[in-house]
């Protein structure tokens, strides 16, 4: 694996192309690229339906500077296995050089990927194609307005979960979709947050050096979705790690590893909820509970990725209190 | 050429593995399950070069196509009813990506009520997603047609996927004679793959696919669609012609039967048609000059040859094996009606729904449509659209 130093890649083409019309201050395509700048070998791309999708390739333009195919919102892993295949015939088949290395990625948010093209993703991880699967998780339909995914979490105000005089958000806690994937026994599994770029990209090229299917859930804010500021992805990205609510780790080969461990810089969840309006009114009085509750939902799957942690490195044990000093 | 005795399934599958295609999806859903299963035992056997993607659903099976396709490689796949309507959306995603995959569908009945026999709601209702579709009546002609499927689609003046339907059980689960191609003579018809112009496995020349066509060129992308089934026509004519070549068969966009001095006839898809020759027989044994048209290209819909081969009849009855609901007749039916309008004499022209769900469409039934049609020339027809072979 290459290493990763800033002057080196700041040399490399950017693929997705600038004035590609994504929302400014959108987490997505700074995702892509970081993810693209990991890889060194031709890539191409299969993409749901959604913000990247829609705003990359409004026709006669196109902002990707690699093959790159969209069919439909439910079907990025399904197609993306199409593409793998046809070249793994033609390898075969002496048709393309055998030496021709290409690189099979997928791309889709957590609507095209927890909920709609789960179907899909889980036939194509349990078929074994060769290739990565990227959800941009940004925790609602973004793209159509701002509704609820299995994605969402607990208590945030969307269009389709509205913050009411009868209901407060979503009533619903998030869907483990890493660890749904992880369940398919798929060589590579991770979480990354495009804040801690060199973990993300480091991640990245692991997976590339392993065949197989792989998969990366990687958290991507929204400013419109959140009701935040434009130049705050990065900040938020790094508090979603900080406050565990968003654990950075990877399986690899059944071992089980946490990529960096708050511990000092850990803080409450409230710090993270605080900035975004989809959760403003958590911190009404009444909504106390809320908080409580979502601080412990947190804990709890900090705990469990830690265990995982732990049982995969006996000798290097992490403390799941570790920093909890709230 | 061989002589064999196969079923309509494997008759399919033996022109797939003679075609021998870069990439196929599988899925199982009875009456088609039989075509890829036997497919992946030519697979099993090294016998095909074939990447085989058994997916989790038809939408994916179409997907993956979809994916492989325009990747760059020749790609089939098959299916019925229920599997269809779930591709439906990619269905239009093909063909609007203009990418040549070649589609088996064995005709069964739409659920509900759930069945698993003949009738042809399932294609009927993927008559305008953009894909040509082929009709044939008994094993051979599903045979011959997917062979000749691949270069339709492939085609450089058209590149469309092609949907080569065949009816569920009456074909593909009984056995008939018929005659295969010898390997080299199909490998030779088919040639090298060409339906792909700008394959993403080419990273040299980046392309993008899918794009958002909003209102300044969504309407253009889809005018081309429409032009390139104008073109279709006269393809499917020249390769029909050129596999008579090899084959002793030729194809073209239709099959008249008796129709050269006929008063009255039929027009019937796929299966019926061979009992309706019969029938024709029966009453031409009698004096009645009956006939039948056989519609092989629905879409492109032949519309102008079509009226000019039913122009000298009296009455016509158009058989229809699927309901379009609410509609003024069948999907076939319409069809042919519309075809007809601008003939300056039109034959007085009736609609019979038969068969849905499997039901038999007896010698019986078409005796009785026959003896109607010599009645209603003069009369004029009882009812317009009915639905016959039912429990009244």
């Amino acid at each position: 694996m290459a290493v990763l130093k800033l002057k080196e890649l700041s040399k490399k083409p950017d693929l997705l192309t600038g004035g590609h019309r994504m929302c400014a201050g959108c987490g997505a395509p700074i995702v892509v690229r970081q993810v693209l700048m990991a890889i060194d070998e031709p890539v191409i791309i299969s993409n749901a339906t959604g913000c990247l999708e829609v705003a990359t390739t409004i026709y006669p333009y196109t902002a990707w500077k690699l093959p790159w195919i969209h069919s439909a919102f439910e079907n990025a892993a399904a197609t993306i296995s199409g593409v793998e295949a046809m070249y793994q015939s033609l390898k075969r088949q002496g048709k393309i050089p055998a030496d021709q290395k290409i690189k099979f990625l997928a791309f889709g948010g957590d609507g095209g990927t927890y909920d709609i093209g789960l179907q899909a993703l889980s036939g194509a991880l349990e078929r074994g194609h060769d290739f990565m699967y990227v959800c941009y998780d940004n925790g609602a339909y973004m793209n159509t307005g701002i509704q609820r995914s299995s994605a969402t979490p607990f208590g945030a105000d969307t269009t389709t979960s509205p913050a009411g005089k009868v209901l407060q958000g979503k009533a619903q806690k998030r869907k483990d979709l890493t660890k749904i994937a992880l369940a398919h026994g798929v060589p590579f599994v991770a979480q990354a947050s495009p804040h801690n770029w060199k973990d993300l990209m480091t991640k990245v090229q692991k997976a590339m050096s392993i065949e197989g299917p792989k998969f990366m859930n990687v958290i991507a804010p929204c400013n419109r979705g959140w009701r935040t500021q434009t130049n705050d992805a990065i900040e938020l990205s790094r508090l979603a790690v900080n406050t565990c609510f968003w654990p950075l780790y990877e399986v690899a080969n059944g071992v089980a590893t946490v990529t960096y461990n708050p511990k000092k810089n850990r803080r409450p969840i409230a710090e993270w909820l605080k900035p975004q309006g989809r959760f403003k009114h958590l911190f009404k009085p009444e909504n106390e509970w809320m908080l409580a509750k979502f601080q412990e939902l947190v804990d709890d799957n900090w705990r469990s990725v830690v265990n995982m942690h732990n049982n995969s490195h006996p000798g290097e044990t992490i403390d799941p209190e570790e920093g909890k000093t709230w | 050429m061989k002589k064999v005795a196969m079923t309509g399934n494997v008759a399919v599958a033996n022109a797939m593995r003679q075609i021998n295609p870069d990439v196929c999806a599988a899925y199982p859903i009875t009456p088609s399950t039989e075509i890829m299963q036997q497919f992946s035992t030519f697979v099993a056997n090294g016998q095909v070069d074939t990447e085989l993607v058994t997916v989790e659903s038809e939408h994916s099976a179409m997907s993956a196509c979809i994916g492989a396709a325009a990747a760059g490689g020749r790609v089939m796949n098959a299916t019925s009813a229920n599997g269809l309507a779930l591709m439906w959306e990619m269905l239009y995603i093909a063909a609007g990506n203009r990418l040549p995959i070649v589609l088996s569908c064995v005709n069964r009945a739409l659920s509900a009520p759930i069945n698993i026999h003949c009738d042809h709601s399932d294609s009927m209702g993927a008559r305008d997603s953009g894909w040509i579709q082929i009709y044939a009546e008994n094993a051979q002609e599903a045979y011959d047609n997917t062979i000749q499927s691949v270069r339709i689609g492939e085609h450089p003046d058209l590149h469309l996927p092609v949907m080569s339907c065949m009816d569920g059980f009456i074909i593909s689960h009984s056995i008939e004679n018929l005659e295969l191609l010898d390997d080299p003579q199909v490998r030779d018809f088919v040639g090298p793959y060409r339906g792909t112009t700008y394959p993403l496995l080419d990273v040299n020349n980046p392309v993008t696919y899918g794009a958002l066509h909003l209102q300044d060129y969504y309407i253009e992308s889809r005018r081309q669609l429409h032009e390139a089934h104008k073109r279709a026509k006269d393809i499917v004519v020249q390769v029909g012609k050129e596999y008579g070549k090899i084959s002793g068969r030729s194809y073209g966009l239709f099959e008249t039967y008796k129709m050269e001095d006929a008063e009255i006839g039929l027009v019937a898809l796929n299966s019926a048609a061979g009992t309706a020759k019969v029938v024709v027989d029966e009453f031409r044994a009698k004096g009645v000059k009956a006939g039948l048209l056989k519609p092989r290209l629905f879409r492109p819909f032949p519309y102008l040859e079509i009226a000019d081969a039913l122009k000298g009849l009296k009455a016509l009855c158009v058989l229809d094996r699927a309901d379009s609901f609410g509609a003024a007749g069948g999907p076939l039916f319409i069809e042919v009606r519309s075809a007809l309008y601008d003939l300056p004499k039109r034959p007085v022209t009736i609609n019979k729904i038969f068969g849905l769900g499997g039901r038999d469409l007896g010698l019986d039934d078409l005796r009785k449509v026959f003896e109607e049609l010599t009645t209603i020339v003069d009369k004029g027809p009882k009812s317009l659209y009915e639905y016959i072979t039912v429990r009244e």
